[in-house]
């Protein structure tokens, strides 16, 4: 056997399920490790930054990265990795879209730094103290990572070959990933072309077993998931709870709705969509109520009947919005006041 | 649709809003609105020039998507213009749009904009005149906000 490959992990901001979702693979770890040696994956175990800094440039076969940009060592360290890897995978949504920290573009530092130091309630903080890029102490100077306004994905910073979409991405698709990677080692496979998705073409509703109706479909009143217990054959979106299927790339198995909860777009947009959240807005909107008496209604009873969806920005872009092509939200500065 | 009028509209920046060229995006659906637009060329109806029309086969032809991109191709306001309810050539494209124009203005007001950036028009082939006030009254509004808020994302 050749020698090993090198593999490295590393997590930006992300919660570390991507982490754990990669020892979920069970016994197929076995496969990894016969052809790989981990070099680096803090949640691992320890490892030195200035060990990989000394490594030869392109001397790691394949970098995950998981979680996404949102101060300056997640940047620093993509920017390393990039540099020491020939392969540099995306991996899970937020290194891909930005994922459930990526809404945080919707606000900024000054509102998070108040939030977070300020206003809740079990903080204690009178003079505000926040955390400092910089701080000269007697020993010498101390340095923390600047934090900052916009979440950005993996592929907004540096190069990346492969995307490996899902909070976090399913034992299939690693699996599927790792066999690319085995063949491509052991067999000479070629890898699948740069900037492939590492899940399926299709949408989630391809993929999910519910019955949904074929014809003449219609929402009469959206509910929230918890507000009805939803018939388990029937497709969701009909009985009226938002699932974000329709605008979502398969791959995960369908395994949410599977089990009585609506898909909220972990896999993100599909092929050739740039903007999952309007790709779903654009569904849900045609679903709505369209009766006989339509040409009747007035442009009020239209806002009302929209107005069902309580959180547009929040329901459909929960794991896309630094992806999206307004990527955050903006300020208006003119005269009239946003009411 | 008087081209002059759609070239004039070439922009001069964000500087004071004096002199605050507006750029405005038009979707006018092909059967309805597109005519209705072409009549208040042909009928030289009198038009702030900072508008440029795209034609599209029906209102709902306009993905939420297509605004989004507006906006961040740098639009002031984006003006979708489709047949009156009951008219549509599609028999019920129109009722798509305006459920999710309704529900756009919601989002981008989620997004920081104004959610006057938005407008929904119904504008028929024989409606010339209305074509031009609504060009009217949306530049004014538009105008009155100022420049895009966005900035490149950032």
């Amino acid at each position: 056997m050749a020698e090993k490959i090198k593999i490295a992990q590393y997590w930006g901001a992300g919660c570390g399920g991507c982490d754990v979702a990669l020892l979920d693979i069970d016994a197929k770890i076995l496969d990894v490790h016969a052809i790989a040696d981990v070099v680096f994956w803090p949640i691992g175990f320890d490892g030195k930054l200035k060990d990989i800094e000394s490594m030869p440039d392109k001397s790691i076969t394949v970098s995950f990265y998981n979680g996404a940009i949102r101060n300056s060592e997640n940047e620093h360290i993509a920017k390393l990795l990039r540099q020491k890897s020939v392969v540099m995978i995306a991996f899970g949504s937020c290194a891909c879209y930005g994922g459930t920290p990526g809404l945080a573009n919707v606000t900024n530092k000054k509102e998070i730094f108040e939030t977070v130091y300020k206003k809740t309630q079990s903080t204690d903080n009178p003079e505000f103290v926040t955390p400092q890029a910089h701080l000269k102490v007697k020993e010498g100077e101390l340095e923390l990572p600047e934090f900052w306004d916009t979440v950005k994905t993996l592929d907004q910073v540096v190069d990346v070959d492969y995307f490996m979409p899902g909070c976090p991405p399913t034992v299939n698709l690693i699996a599927m990933a790792v066999d690319a990677v085995a063949n491509y080692v052991t067999k000479g496979t070629p890898l699948p072309p740069k900037g492939a998705v590492i899940a399926s073409d299709k949408t989630l509703c391809d993929e999910c077993k519910r019955e949904r109706v074929e014809k003449g479909r219609r929402i009469e009143k959206i509910y929230q998931a918890y507000e009805i217990t939803p018939d388990p054959k029937k497709c969701l979106l009909d009985q009226g709870i938002i699932c974000i299927g329709p605008a979502t790339r398969a791959g995960c198995g369908a395994m949410c709705p599977n089990a009585q909860m609506p898909c909220r777009g972990c896999m993100g947009p599909t092929r050739g969509v740039t903007d999952q959240g309007s790709s779903m807005l654009s569904a849900l909107s045609s679903l709505l109520n369209i009766t006989d008496s339509e040409s009747k209604m007035s442009e009020e009873q239209i806002m009302t009947l929209m107005t069902q969806v309580k959180d547009p920005l929040g329901t459909f872009y929960a794991f896309s919005l630094p992806k999206s092509p307004l990527r955050r939200t903006v300020t208006e500065r003119g005269k009239r006041k946003v009411s | 649709m008087n081209s002059e009028a759609v070239h004039a509209g070439s922009h001069g920046g964000d500087g004071g809003s004096e002199h605050f060229e507006p750029k405005i995006l038009v979707f006018c659906c092909n059967w309805c609105s597109y005519a209705g637009a072409d009549l208040a060329g042909v009928s030289r109806l009198q038009m702030p020039p900072y508008f440029r029309t795209i034609r599209v086969m029906c209102s709902a032809r306009v993905d939420p998507e297509f605004v989004i991109r507006a906006f961040e191709k740098g639009a002031d306001g984006v003006l979708v213009a489709g047949c009156h309810p009951a008219d549509c050539h599609y028999i019920g494209g129109n009722y798509r749009t305006r459920r999710r124009m309704a529900l756009m203005k919601m989002l981008i007001q989620q997004f920081g904009f104004d959610p006057d950036r938005l407008r929904l028009e119904w504008v028929s082939a024989g409606e010339g005149e209305k074509f031009q006030k609504t060009i009217i009254e949306f530049t004014n509004t538009v105008k009155e906000m100022g420049p895009t808020p966005y900035k490149g994302g950032v």
